[in-house]
């Protein structure tokens, strides 16, 4: 069963302040992960490593660098669920 | 070059801070009790206690440290932070600040549960940051990301010893002149099946399911082995110069250090203790101390068997007939053993004994084993001599044949 983006964005949101204490309301569609939430790569690959059990999607390693911002991560994982 | 100890810190079995800790063990309580856990059922563990934190760091620290950190790396931060707020937060120059913070074992419940996490998941799911978490010098690098240390950054490895050396690394750091404050102690979280049941295959631990509270029984004829505890414990030395010249509160001079090799089993201790004793003699040598300088030991003394009466015999034979007025104790009998954290917490104890001019006691000893010729404080505390500087030895030894011998003074 697929998740809407939103869901998918609140999911996100989860993970990144589970991990990094970013408060889950400042993650939104048009933020970078690393120029506006400060998260390194260690963080991020954590991130990923979360969100493709939470999501139960693949994210290739060559994929992570293409997700720039966290809508591009929403995007990634919504259109990997379809 | 004079080095003190301007700050303190722990987290143990007996309390979350010094204060507690050292309350508690003044009133002779043991913080060693059952384990809540189905381990003896699931896998046969063969010992259901520990000397278990009375304070989870988790209820001190963010989430997020509690997810990047082992919890091996939780405790000393938590212990850190005391010690360094204890200190004043002294202005210092990051480059001439260092950190020796070790644990015997490193960051075993991350390995293991990783482990775990490739066997029942696959090894996608194996987080990112389970190397820096792992590893044994983990606990030291958070201490410097921590406090932005930039003198070096350490973790001496020797078993038990871990703590107590190093105690002494950083004692050589100051006198070296590479740093002018050192954050060093000891940390342990190795509460968990397979160091339990990798110890009791041993015969190392101390089977006593039914009277947790009475388990570990230094130097008492019935002793019949250690009991694991966790947590950490931390120091903070500086240059008696630097400390003066800020103001801070002095709680000790750190005087002496022996360290010495056994060379003799990978395991047992050498029966004779010549090595112990040579630690012993060499930081006494180098505090420019007398044996009869001495008033207390805080003793090694893990409730084993073999290896209690060999470092009590190690100190009648340095101390002569001054062992009858060295007041001895063991507080492993209340705290368990935290192996790399132990030299660490009883250095803090030693401490506090000369601030308080307190020797803390020994519990559980019914019938002391008649050899002890060392003046042993039991079930309640007994009062150092109330004028003049004094000195106390704190005595670590590891597996590996390692010794370690402090020597702290009255500031």
């Amino acid at each position: 069963m697929a998740l809407s983006n939103d869901e998918v964005l609140a999911g996100l949101a989860e993970i990144v302040a589970e991990e990094t204490g970013i408060d889950a309301a400042d993650v939104q569609l048009d933020k970078s992960f690393t120029d506006d939430l400060d998260i390194d790569s260690l963080s991020m690959m954590t991130i990923v490593t979360l969100a493709e059990e939470k999501f139960d999607v693949r994210i290739p390693d060559e994929e992570v660098k293409n997700l720039v911002t966290v809508g591009d991560a929403v995007s990634y994982i919504a259109g990997a669920q379809a | 070059m004079a080095v003190v100890v301007t700050g303190l810190g722990t987290t143990s079995p007996l309390g979350g801070d010094v204060a507690t800790t050292w309350e508690a063990a003044l009133a002779g309580r043991s913080g060693v009790r059952t384990l809540e856990n189905d381990w003896a059922e699931k896998y046969g563990v063969p010992v259901t206690f520990a000397g278990q934190l009375a304070v989870d760091p988790a209820t001190v620290l963010s989430r997020p440290e509690t997810k990047r950190m082992d919890p091996s790396a939780q405790m000393a931060i938590v212990a850190t932070r005391e010690a360094w707020a204890d200190a004043g937060s002294p202005e210092v120059d990051p480059e001439r600040l260092g950190t020796v913070v070790s644990s015997g074992i490193g960051g075993v419940w991350t390995l293991l549960s990783a482990w775990d996490t490739v066997k029942e998941r696959g090894a996608a799911r194996v987080l990112p940051l389970t190397v820096p978490m792992l590893m044994p010098n983990s606990p030291t690098a958070y201490v410097e990301l921590e406090l932005g240390a930039k003198a070096g950054a350490h973790a001496p490895v020797s078993a038990c010893a871990s703590g107590a050396e190093a105690i002494g690394m950083g004692l050589e750091m100051i006198e070296s002149g590479r740093a002018d404050i050192v954050v060093a102690g000891g940390t342990e979280a190795a509460i968990h099946p397979l160091p339990i049941s990798a110890f009791a295959a041993m015969q190392a631990l101390s089977k006593r399911n039914d009277d947790p509270a009475g388990a570990s029984r230094p130097y008492d004829t019935t002793r019949d082995g250690f009991v694991l505890g966790e947590g950490a414990a931390v120091v903070v030395l500086e240059s008696e110069e630097h400390a003066r010249a800020r103001g801070a509160k002095i709680y000790a001079y750190l005087t002496g250090l022996g360290m010495t090799s056994d060379a003799h089993h990978i395991a047992a201790p050498d029966p004779e203790g010549a090595g112990q004793k040579r630690a012993m003699l060499i930081a006494l040598e180098r505090a420019g101390l007398k044996p009869s300088d001495i008033v207390h030991v805080n003793a090694h003394a893990t409730s084993t068997p073999a290896g209690d009466m060999v470092e009590a015999r190690g100190i009648r034979s340095v101390m002569g007939a001054h062992g009858d007025n060295v007041l001895l104790s063991a507080t492993k009998s209340m705290t368990g053993h935290l192996l790399g954290g132990a030299g660490a917490l009883e250095s803090v104890f030693t401490i506090k004994a000369l601030q308080d001019r307190k020797a803390p006691p020994t519990i559980n000893v019914d019938s002391p084993d008649p050899e002890l010729q060392v003046d042993l404080v039991r079930n309640v505390p007994r009062d150092l001599p109330a004028s003049g500087d004094l000195a106390a030895v704190n005595n670590a030894f590891g597996f590996g044949g390692h010794n370690v011998a402090l020597v702290f003074t009255t500031a």
